[in-house]
Formats: C-alpha cells, structure tokens, sequence
C-alpha cells in the first residue's frame, strides 16, 4: 500500500522480484485522493434505542389488545416453571392466560406447561443470556392474540443480563427462592431496584434452612422501598390464594 | 455477561448515524455508563473490538464515562451518592428517595470520517 495516502496503487505495480524493501513513490499517479474530514457529533442516542423501540411496539400492541404482560426473571432453579405450572393451573376457566419462555436450550419448559388451558411458546436463546424484545413481539399475536388476558414472560434463569432488556412487559416481577440465601437482592440489585413486585418462592422449606424472612425483607426493601413481596410455595400451596387473588385482579 | 449484545446494539446505533451522515469509517464513539445501568465498562471494553470487526467503527477508539449513582432525597431534599447497592439518603438515611442518575447506558458522541 502507498504509504504516503493509503491507496492501493503502489501493490499493484507488476515485479517478478521478492519483497524486503518498500516502494516509494512521488505521487505520479493520476488517481484521485478524496478528502476526508474527520468530525465529531454529539448524541444522546440510547445503546438500547432499538431493542427499546420493539419494546415500546410491544407494550402498545399488548395494551391494545388487552393483555397485561408480565416479565418474571430469576436465577435458574427458583421454581418459575413451577410456580407458572400451578398458577396455570388455578387460573385455567378463569383467566385465559398464554406464556413466552425462555431457555438457552431445549423445550422441556414450553412442554411443562404445555396442556393447561394457555397458548405456550418457546424461545431457545441458543448463546444469548436474555430475551429481546424482538424475539418476544415475533410471538405476540400468535400466542397472545385470541383475548388472552395475561401473558407471563418466563425469562432465562439469569439475575443480571434479562434486567437490562425492556421486552415491552408492563412491569417485571422478580423470584427468589429461600435456598437462594437471603442477600440476593443486596448481591444483584439491578433487578430488585426494578421489580416492584417480588416472589419469595419455596417458602415450605424455611424450617430446614438458616434463612430470616425479616432480614430478607429487608435486604428487598434497602434495594426498593416500596416493593411488594409475596411468600409463597407452590408445592405446598401455601400463601398460593393471595398470588393467584393478585393475579386475577391484573387480568382485570 | 451482556456486554456483547450491549456492544453489537452500540455499533449498529453507531452505523445508522454514520451511513445518514455518508461516513465512511468511525474512529471513535464515547458512551455513558452508568453504575447501576447493569453494564460492566471493563466487559464492555473487552468485547468492543471483537463486535466492531468488519463494520464501520472497526479499530475504532472506545471511551466509556462512567456515571455514578445519585439520589434526591424525598425526606431532607437533599441530593447524595449512596454507594450501591444500598440506594438509601446518605444525609439523612431515609429510604424514600427518587433516582437521578446512575441508570445510564447511551451514546455520547461518536467521531465520524466523511469525504468531501
């Protein structure tokens, strides 16, 4: 390459001799050198503008369509198949409800909750650690369209990476299970400061474990003032009534 | 780790206003990262230069302003920087307090080549 300004020229001369030494040249070429001009502009352009306006789509196409959309995250193992299986379940006749989850890999989810009375679809992430919101609006009005009341979005067992995708869900719900400890949310705070509404899940098992309620409601409340906590087990069906009542009462 | 996704959205972000200013090359692009914004800076520095191969901002300079967290008090007024993750007033140690910043994640200024 012209070492002078860069162009292609000076490589492209023909030579039946072995390199070691550069080629100068004087510019005798009759090429032109577009003139560049370097220049700064400032934005106040979001990194997310675009994942942040399918989310927007989203959130309007749901409201528009009267389902209140609900993006539940947690680390893997809190129990959110579990929990969603049982509050399909109770809900089934009741509120019509349909489900977007998601996994790194396989369906065993989507077949979990599969026969339950909701529309179920699922996403396979593959190398991704979260759910977009275009993935999630591709589904909408396949799985969410036919007077679908409540739409849970079951995001990828992960606390860190989903809390940074606005998916167009109307707000987020976090999981948190006893066996987890009780300083999560003081350990991953971007999720807790955003969910206003908080699932303790395997609540039976608190007898078992050195885990404090109080101290754990704490830790939620340092992180979020005036978030809501539910305790519950949906093995047992403990506290069970009061999620399923909130719930009912989202769907309107 | 996110960073990727963060980094591959930034650079198509960087593309669309580079290509509707017939740019040919972008050397440079500083973001705002806040605290609490979920996204690591040092991640998102690693990761840059591998998204950004064979777009627009390849060998591009990467300047990431961090941003600290800053909350409005609702009790005292007043305005503080609580360290993370414990959001409380740090005059007065209310816990009603309203963000200001720290939520972050946005492109700043980016440097552009455009030919005459």
């Amino acid at each position: 390459m012209c070492k002078e300004c860069g162009c292609g020229t000076a490589l492209e001369h023909a030579h039946g001799h072995a390199h070691g030494h550069v080629h100068p040249h004087d510019h005798g070429h009759d090429h032109v050198h577009p003139h560049v001009e370097r220049k700064t502009i400032a934005l106040e352009r979001k990194v997310l503008a675009e994942n942040d306006a399918h989310a927007e789509e989203n959130r309007k196409w749901l409201t528009n369509h009267g389902v209140t959309a609900i993006n539940l995250i947690s680390s893997p193992g809190t129990g959110k198949t579990y929990l969603l299986e049982r509050t399909l379940e109770r809900l089934r006749g009741r509120v019509s409800c349909a489900v977007i989850t998601g996994d790194q890999c396989t369906d065993n989810d989507a077949k979990r909750l599969m026969g339950k009375g909701a529309a179920v679809k699922q996403i396979e992430t593959i190398n991704s650690c979260h759910l977009d919101a275009a993935r999630v609006g591709a589904l909408l009005p396949e799985v969410a369209g036919n007077g679908v009341k409540l739409l849970f979005i079951e995001n990828i067992g992960n606390l860190v990476c989903p809390a940074a995708f606005d998916l167009g869900e109307h707000f987020k719900i976090a999981l948190l299970s006893t066996t987890e400890g009780e300083d999560k949310p003081v350990k991953y705070p971007t999720l807790f400061s955003l969910a206003p509404v908080v699932v303790l899940t395997k609540m039976d098992l608190v007898p078992n474990l050195d885990w404090s309620l109080p101290k754990c409601r704490e830790y939620l409340r340092q992180i979020r003032p005036g978030v809501f906590i539910f305790e519950l087990s949906a093995k047992t069906g403990l506290g069970m009534d009061a999620w399923i009542e909130y719930l009912e009462k989202l769907a309107g | 780790m996110h960073e990727m996704a963060i980094a591959l959205a930034l650079i198509e972000q960087a593309e669309t206003v580079a290509r509707e200013q017939k740019a040919r090359a972008i050397p440079g692009i500083t973001v705002v990262v806040g605290r609490l914004s979920g996204t690591d800076p040092d991640a998102l520095r690693a990761v840059f230069e591998l998204a950004a191969e064979e777009t627009l901002a390849a060998g591009a300079v990467l300047t990431v302003e961090t941003v600290e967290a800053s909350v409005k008090c609702q009790a005292c007024g007043k305005r503080s920087y609580p360290t993370p993750p414990f959001m409380t007033c740090v005059e007065c140690g209310a816990l009603d307090v309203e963000l200001e910043s720290g939520r972050e994640l946005y492109i700043k200024a980016m440097d552009v080549d455009v030919e005459d």
